[in-house]
Parts: C-alpha cells; sequence; structure tokens
C-alpha cells in the first residue's frame, strides 16, 4: 500500500462561485503558418484567443472575478484572500492581485499576492485557498488563474499562446456549488521551458516538453489521486487537464483510461488556445457550466519548471440554480472577432513603433 | 497625470463607485458629495449597475497624449440606468456599428500607461451587453 499524500483540510472546502474570461480576438493558427511556414505543417489548434489592447492580466482578472463573485452571492467584502496566478503579470513589481482586489470591492481587509509557476500558477493559489478556508483562517478566499501567453515570433509556441482564464471563490462546503474531495502535488526539478528575467519570450526544450515534463507529471499526479482516494477513472463524469495543444490532454486522457467523452466538454484550447495558468481553470468553468449535481471532476493542471497539481471535485445541488447569475464560458468562447497576423501583431505590441 | 490623482480617483474608476443623495435619491456620477438637483450634502457611496445605453458616440482619430496607441477608438456618453450621463471609450466592438439607444455594460479596462516606466491606469469602458450562448 503506498503512503497517502492526499491533501485535505480539517474542515470540508468546495468552490462558491467560479467565473471564466475570454477576450474576443481570435488568431487562426493558419495566419501562423502563413506568415512563417508558407502555410506548410500541421496545425496544434484551430484558432487561439487574444486580447485587446485594453486587455491585460489583471483586466481579465477583475471580470472572471466579477463573474464568480455574481454566481456565489458572497459580498466581496467578506472575501479574506485575493490571489492571482499568472506569467503574465503587467508589472514585475506591483500586485496585479492589489487592483483586482479593489475592482471588485474586496479591499481593505483582505490579503493580496500574486503567484507563479509557469501554467499551474492558479491551481497553486486554489490550493493555497483551500488551506485558508479550511483551517479556519478565512471564510471565503479567491482564486485566480489568467494569462495572456507570450510566444516568440515564428516560434512553435506561437501557434497555442493564448489568453483567458478563470477565478473561483473557495468557501465552505456546505453552502458550495461543488465541493473539493482532495488535493494532490507532484514537482520536481525539470527544465522544460523557462524566461528568465527582463526577457520578452520564454524558452523551451523542445521533446523535452512531452515525456519527461507534461506526460510525467499529469500521469503521476492523477493516478496517485486517484489512488489515494480509491477511485478509477470510471468515477468520474468529467476530466480536465492542463491544455498546450490538442494532442497532449487527448493523448494522457487515453493513457489513464479516460474516454473522449469525459475529456471533451473541458476541451477548449482547440478554440482558445493554451491560455497558460487559466489552461486546465477555464476548461473546468465549461464543465461547471454543465454538470450536475454529483457529478464528480477530476482537474489535473500542469507547470513548466514542473509539477501537477490534481482535484477531486464533485457537482453538489446548488450548482445548477446559480450558475445563470454570470455569462457561461461557451459565451465567451463564441463571442469570436477572427483577426490576421498584422492586427495581432499589433494588439500584442510586436510593432516597432519608435 | 500624477500618481496620487489616479490613486484618488481609483474606486470610481474601477468599478463605477457614485453617490446617492439621502434626501431626493438622486444617483450621483463622479461623486461630489453636494447633490446637484436638491444642493444637500450627499456622501452616501452608491454602487452603480454598470448597465446603461449609448446617449451618443464619435470615434477619436486624433488621439491625446497617452491614448495615440489605441487610435482610431470609439468615444460615447452613456446614460446609466441609474440616470447618470457618463463619458467613457467604447470596447470589444469589432466590426459592430454603435448606435444610439445601444445597450452596454461597463468593464474595467487599460485606459493608459504613463510612459514605459510610469503607472498602468485601469478605469471604466462600456461595451455591447455580452450575449449568452445558448447551451447544446
Amino acid at each position: 500500500m503506498p503512503e497517502n499524500h492526499l491533501m485535505k483540510p480539517n474542515r470540508p472546502v468546495g468552490f462558491a462561485g467560479y467565473g471564466a474570461y475570454i477576450p474576443q480576438f481570435r488568431l487562426p493558427a493558419s495566419e501562423v503558418a502563413r506568415i512563417w511556414t508558407g502555410g506548410q505543417g500541421g496545425l496544434p489548434i484551430k484558432e487561439k484567443a487574444v486580447a485587446g489592447l485594453d486587455e491585460d492580466v489583471i483586466t481579465m482578472s477583475i471580470e472572471a472575478a466579477r463573474n464568480a463573485l455574481a454566481r456565489s452571492g458572497v459580498p466581496a467584502s467578506e472575501i479574506r484572500a485575493v490571489w492571482v496566478g499568472s506569467e503574465s503579470h503587467p508589472y514585475a513589481v506591483k500586485p496585479t492581485s492589489t487592483v483586482v482586489a479593489e475592482a471588485i470591492g474586496a479591499t481593505p481587509h483582505t490579503q493580496a499576492a500574486d503567484w507563479e509557476f509557469a501554467c499551474k500558477a492558479g491551481t497553486e493559489a486554489i490550493q493555497a485557498a483551500i488551506g485558508f478556508v479550511g483551517s479556519g483562517m478565512a471564510e471565503y478566499a479567491l482564486a485566480i488563474g489568467m494569462d495572456t501567453a507570450q510566444g516568440r515570433p515564428g516560434d512553435a509556441l506561437e501557434y497555442t499562446a493564448g489568453a483567458g482564464g478563470a477565478a473561483f471563490l473557495l468557501g465552505p462546503a456546505e453552502t458550495a456549488l461543488c465541493t473539493i474531495e482532495g488535493s494532490y502535488s507532484f514537482a520536481t526539478d525539470t527544465p522544460d521551458f523557462w524566461r528568465r528575467a527582463n526577457e520578452t519570450y520564454p524558452e523551451h526544450g523542445e521533446r523535452f516538453t512531452g515525456e519527461p515534463a507534461y506526460f510525467k507529471h499529469i500521469t503521476t499526479a492523477a493516478q496517485s489521486l486517484m489512488e489515494s482516494t480509491g477511485t478509477t477513472p470510471d468515477d468520474f463524469r468529467y476530466v480536465v487537464f492542463h491544455q498546450p495543444n490538442t494532442k497532449f490532454p487527448l493523448r494522457v486522457g487515453k493513457d489513464l483510461g479516460f474516454r473522449e467523452d469525459q475529456i471533451e466538454t473541458g476541451l477548449l484550447v482547440p478554440e482558445i488556445g493554451n491560455t497558460y495558468a487559466g489552461s486546465a481553470l477555464v476548461g473546468l468553468t465549461a464543465i461547471l457550466d454543465v454538470a450536475e449535481a454529483g457529478d464528480r471532476i477530476l482537474m489535473v493542471s500542469y507547470g513548466s519548471g514542473a509539477g501537477s497539481d490534481a482535484f477531486s471535485l464533485q457537482a453538489t445541488g446548488l450548482l445548477s440554480a446559480r450558475r445563470s447569475a454570470a455569462p457561461d464560458t461557451l459565451s465567451y468562447v463564441r463571442r469570436r472577432t477572427e483577426i490576421d497576423y498584422a492586427t495581432y501583431a499589433r494588439l500584442r505590441g510586436k510593432l516597432v513603433t519608435k | 497625470m500624477e500618481t496620487s490623482r489616479h490613486w484618488r480617483l481609483r474606486q470610481q474608476r474601477y468599478a463605477l463607485v457614485g453617490e446617492v443623495c439621502p434626501s431626493c435619491e438622486l444617483k450621483i456620477f463622479p461623486p461630489r458629495d453636494i447633490c446637484p438637483d436638491c444642493g444637500n450634502e450627499a456622501r452616501t457611496i452608491f454602487q452603480f449597475s454598470g448597465r446603461g445605453e449609448v446617449y451618443s458616440h464619435t470615434t477619436v482619430y486624433q488621439a491625446p497624449a497617452g491614448h495615440t496607441e489605441n487610435s482610431p477608438y470609439p468615444l460615447a456618453i452613456v446614460r446609466l440606468e441609474e440616470g447618470p450621463l457618463v463619458t467613457a471609450q467604447l470596447t470589444d466592438l469589432a466590426d459592430k456599428p454603435v448606435e444610439i439607444g445601444m445597450p452596454v455594460e461597463m468593464v474595467t479596462r487599460k485606459l493608459r500607461s504613463d510612459g514605459e516606466r510610469g503607472i498602468l491606469v485601469y478605469g471604466y469602458k462600456f461595451r455591447p451587453r455580452l450575449a449568452r450562448a445558448e447551451q447544446s
């Protein structure tokens, strides 16, 4: 019998509210191929979401947080922590979280902090919030994963580096829309992807990003969580993984023994790209938009560097009544304005104007 | 604009926080502490819903300093559903034409940056109300 490393708070915790945000612009992957490969080669996704000139992780987090609060019905003044996980914080030094907290009305009696861990900064914030609420230190804590991801022009990541994410208000399980059975984390020092200080674009270890990084960490985290909770893939109605492209989450799901119909509801990457710290989380919001009471959901994030956080979740009877209090995730996915590479270059600040 | 002024205006700018007159119940934005209607003191905080409609609009091509990177951009006077008229940029229009009476909602967006090294300034803009997708 393996040692049980499941992380569970003393007091049961769940999501009191959840909310997504995805910007409206879409850059088709075929546009990137048109510019850089003469249209040759396979495409990892259909298109990716791109933030507008007036959007960044702060503004996107504010809207997702407002959606989460609307679904919860909890006054912002009762929030004791506002935590934002991202690798695209607008400032190098000055918190994203204080602006978000101010805008939603959570200031001043609150903790506020920014989290970083490549693509899993958001799920880390959720785990910390589980601890905050689960220990009784706070009644409510807000955790957000949001990114406007960077991709060097012409690099493989430029096809997929998207924008979007989600916010989750953690609170007591008794009044939650979805409860958290437990979580498990798996982390090692694996140099598959990084961005040095003051660099604009990240570097990645080519094929090294697959087997020893994404697959190893997600598979171990998911299997360990299922072992610790005595569950199998058949116990889950839905599963959502970190989604760097369409192929990886489908393959890791199949390797773990999940069927495609368990994966597809939360698989948004073909239409919005890889939203980094928001990737698994925004997929989870699409699942919560349709899940029924009692449905179990497995979520596994992945962050380069590297680590995975796995969560076992269960929808409650309150979910169906509360979800219509904010726009569903599909509304954001379908709010779509296609742009060409030139407009993309302008929106993402890739043009030198002085 | 100086940092202190951005800081002073943050709540009204980020979230449309205004005032309501305790005497005549007029909703006031921006907050001015004196009711423009009855002249009594009005310091009670009021959170506007953010919903309104376009009262009038134009497009800015010759943008003032700090906004040139965004031009051209639509600018509107919005009638909030609680009454006040607010001047603000419209956003997320895509190719949608602006029409007088168009229902809009407030979003908090980046208004400008104070140069490469200065602070980022956030505040209200309005966008067409988000259409809800029907679950299939």
